[in-house]
């Protein structure tokens, strides 16, 4: 792995096929990358009580996320230290007081602490007695949480979260603030989709607005007509079709939706679908803001423009829709996204039900967007894997980027500035 | 003859007191040990609150077996029903398969057993006839991607049990296996069906709600699901 030379992958106008593809570049970034900085764990409401749990990956790491008896939240590795048997065999879960082995009794308090040893006599005058830290679970390096939101690296030597986040901070920041009391609860279900490809090409669509008006023409058209008939007949119509026909914009209108490109390879596709209806739903929640926030705070929360914030290598956030994927890579080729929702505390009903037809149409398994996404992951896999060509070109808009503080922006939307902003920061991980 | 006969070959022996090591003196007799088992010792106070995937659900009736009174006729044409509902679904009659829903009618697929709304919580599928219009429109469109490979489903219907029998409405329930080609790969799907039936002013069935509970609902989807099941 040392050999690798990661440089020569990464030109600033191009990738060579072989960070999609290759499995020993695919192992390096595990652990140059995931097993090596801050990784989404899940929210706190997923693991209300002492005890409650909830297991998570970390790169290739079996991790459990787990409410102490006094509140905190601990991450730790899923691994009995006796014999090597995970102590949680399923996904959620409450382990009541403690966790303890299935294979031979080993128990440990809710922080990893040894409790039991079954037959601890045994061990008198071994190296493996109750004293011994290696009789415990071992614990991730570093927990924190940024407004709910918990996070935890595998290694010690890293910034602090916030710094992690940077910028990148606005998708959570932006997700609570829409809450009178600035604090939003996750919705207790998980969809869980597999993409027969690398997780880059996830990331990198997420912010690619050349792509809507092509992939997802199909949807698009469909939904406009329908939602077109429907404003003739009936004067106006729901703003879930909204959702869907907002995809077959021209790429004109694309063009014109900004990317912002943070450090870290973190960035944000700017708002394009309106969502601030002023029917008496809204008129009724804005009112509850203003009273929480005052009129000026209100107004800013609420005209932030973002789609989709993303916190690179992992997460693409829809903050004003309250929406969640997480990626947890499973080989070159194989990627698991996990998709959540999450309510706003204190909002009408009305607010969380309007979120929840996009989490319905787009989100789902049985989303009519992402169906297409996937379809071209999946090719642009295998096209990958072919001698036909050995580059990935991101040259749309190269050289006209412009600096703004630590940040990069291109006058076009539609400017593969974000795929270069993403490869300088693998670069940096693969790097170091 | 005996292979120890043959001098070269050199077997590892315990010894001459093998028969005394394996003279047995203890014999386990499940439940006269006294104390607790091995792990309730360790862990008394051990007890998830979730309960165990092979748990009966709490509250959970039995499920009454299928009404007759609705003679075999009724019977025979909910089978029928179904039957022609699965068969215009493998078939790809997307227009015929709508209208077998009521004006309101509406196709679900909640998460989740517990579900019993189909608005108001995270869905697989929550669509109405304008929305299934919509879907309609996608799959038939010359540039849906996802829809140049080969893709074929093949649905079976089977166990159906009218649940109730009202003035304006049928409960049936019923199980189905559903399998689909696509690309060059076979997927399963299975569960049950729930269908809330009314008249039409002509007389025949109308769905006023299919419920459809996958089994697998919460297993990671390899790939989506594009059409109804």
């Amino acid at each position: 792995m040392d050999v690798m030379n990661f440089q020569a992958l990464v030109e600033p106008d191009r990738v060579h096929k072989t960070v999609y593809t290759d499995q020993a570049i695919f192992d390096a970034e595990m652990e140059k990358i995931w097993e090596r900085t801050w990784v989404y764990c899940g929210h706190e409401s997923q693991v209300k009580a002492p005890g409650d749990y909830h297991a998570v990956t970390i790169g290739r790491q079996p991790m459990v996320m787990v409410r102490q008896a006094g509140g905190s939240v601990q991450v730790l590795y899923n691994r009995c230290p006796h014999r090597g048997v995970q102590l949680v065999g399923n996904q959620c879960g409450n382990t009541g007081s403690s966790f303890v082995c299935s294979y031979h009794a080993w128990s440990f308090w809710l922080d990893g602490s040894v409790r039991a040893i079954p037959l601890a006599k045994g061990y008198e005058g071994t190296r493996m007695t109750r004293d011994n830290p290696d009789c415990s679970m071992k614990r991730a390096a570093r927990v924190d949480s940024y407004r709910g939101f918990v996070f935890a690296s595998l290694h010690a030597d890293v910034p602090p979260l916030a710094e992690f986040l940077g910028e990148a901070r606005i998708a959570f920041d932006d997700m609570c603030d829409r809450s009178p009391v600035g604090e939003v609860e996750v919705v207790p279900i998980c969809h869980r989709v597999i993409q027969h490809s690398n997780w880059k090409f996830f990331m990198e669509n997420q912010l690619d607005a050349l792509h809507p008006s092509v992939t997802h023409q199909s949807t698009g058209i469909s939904a406009g007509r329908v939602e077109k008939r429907l404003k003739a007949e009936q004067g106006s119509a729901p703003l879930y079709y909204h959702y869907l026909s907002t995809f077959a914009s021209s790429f004109e209108q694309w063009d014109n939706v900004q990317t912002l490109n943070f450090p870290r390879g973190h960035g944000i596709l700017k708002a394009y679908m309106g969502l601030r209806p002023q029917d008496p739903d809204t008129k009724a929640y804005e009112a509850l803001l203003v009273q929480a926030y005052g009129v000026e705070k209100t107004e800013e929360f609420l005209s932030r423009s973002i789609h989709h914030v993303l916190v690179y290598p992992y997460l693409s956030v829809q903050s004003p829709l309250q929406q969640l994927r997480c990626l947890r890579p499973m080989g070159p080729d194989k990627t698991l996204s996990e998709i959540w929702h999450f309510r706003l505390k204190g909002a009408p009903e009305a607010i969380y039900r309007r979120s929840l037809w996009y989490y319905n149409l787009v989100n789902s398994p049985a989303t009519m967007i992402n169906a297409d996404d996937l379809e071209n992951w999946t090719k642009g896999q295998w096209g990958l894997q072919s001698k036909g060509g050995d580059w990935v070109s991101f040259h749309r808009d190269y050289g006209r980027d412009t600096q703004d503080g630590s940040t990069l922006q291109s006058t076009r939307g539609t400017s593969e500035v974000v795929m270069r902003n993403q490869f300088q920061a693998w670069l940096q991980y693969m790097q170091a | 003859m005996s292979s120890n006969s043959d001098n070269s070959i050199n077997i590892p022996s315990a010894g001459p007191d093998l028969e005394r090591l394996l003279a047995q003196d203890v014999v386990i007799e499940a439940g006269t040990a006294p104390g607790e088992t091995g792990a309730r010792r360790e862990a008394p106070d051990h007890s998830p609150r979730a309960p165990q995937a092979g748990a009966t659900a709490p509250g959970r009736a039995v499920p009454a077996a299928g009404l007759l009174t609705g003679g075999a006729g009724l019977q025979r044409e909910v089978d029928q029903f179904l039957y022609r509902q699965a068969e215009l679904l493998d078939d790809k009659q997307w227009q015929p398969y709508i209208d077998l829903f009521a004006a309101d009618g509406v196709y679900w697929m909640p998460v989740t057993p517990q579900q019993t709304e189909w608005e108001g919580s995270p869905s697989i599928f929550a669509e109405d006839r304008l929305m299934m219009e919509i879907r309609k429109g996608r799959v038939m469109h010359p540039n849906a991607w996802s829809q140049a490979p080969m893709w074929e489903t093949n649905h079976l219907v089977s166990h159906v049990a009218i649940e109730s029998i009202g003035e304006s409405q049928i409960k049936v329930r019923s199980r189905f296996h559903f399998m689909e080609l696509r690309r060059d790969n076979v997927r399963h799907f299975g569960g049950r069906y729930q269908h809330w039936l009314v008249r039409a002013p002509d007389g025949s069935l109308r769905i006023q709600l299919q419920r459809v509970d996958l089994f697998n609902s919460q297993a990671p989807f390899d790939y989506v699901l594009q059409i109804w099941v």
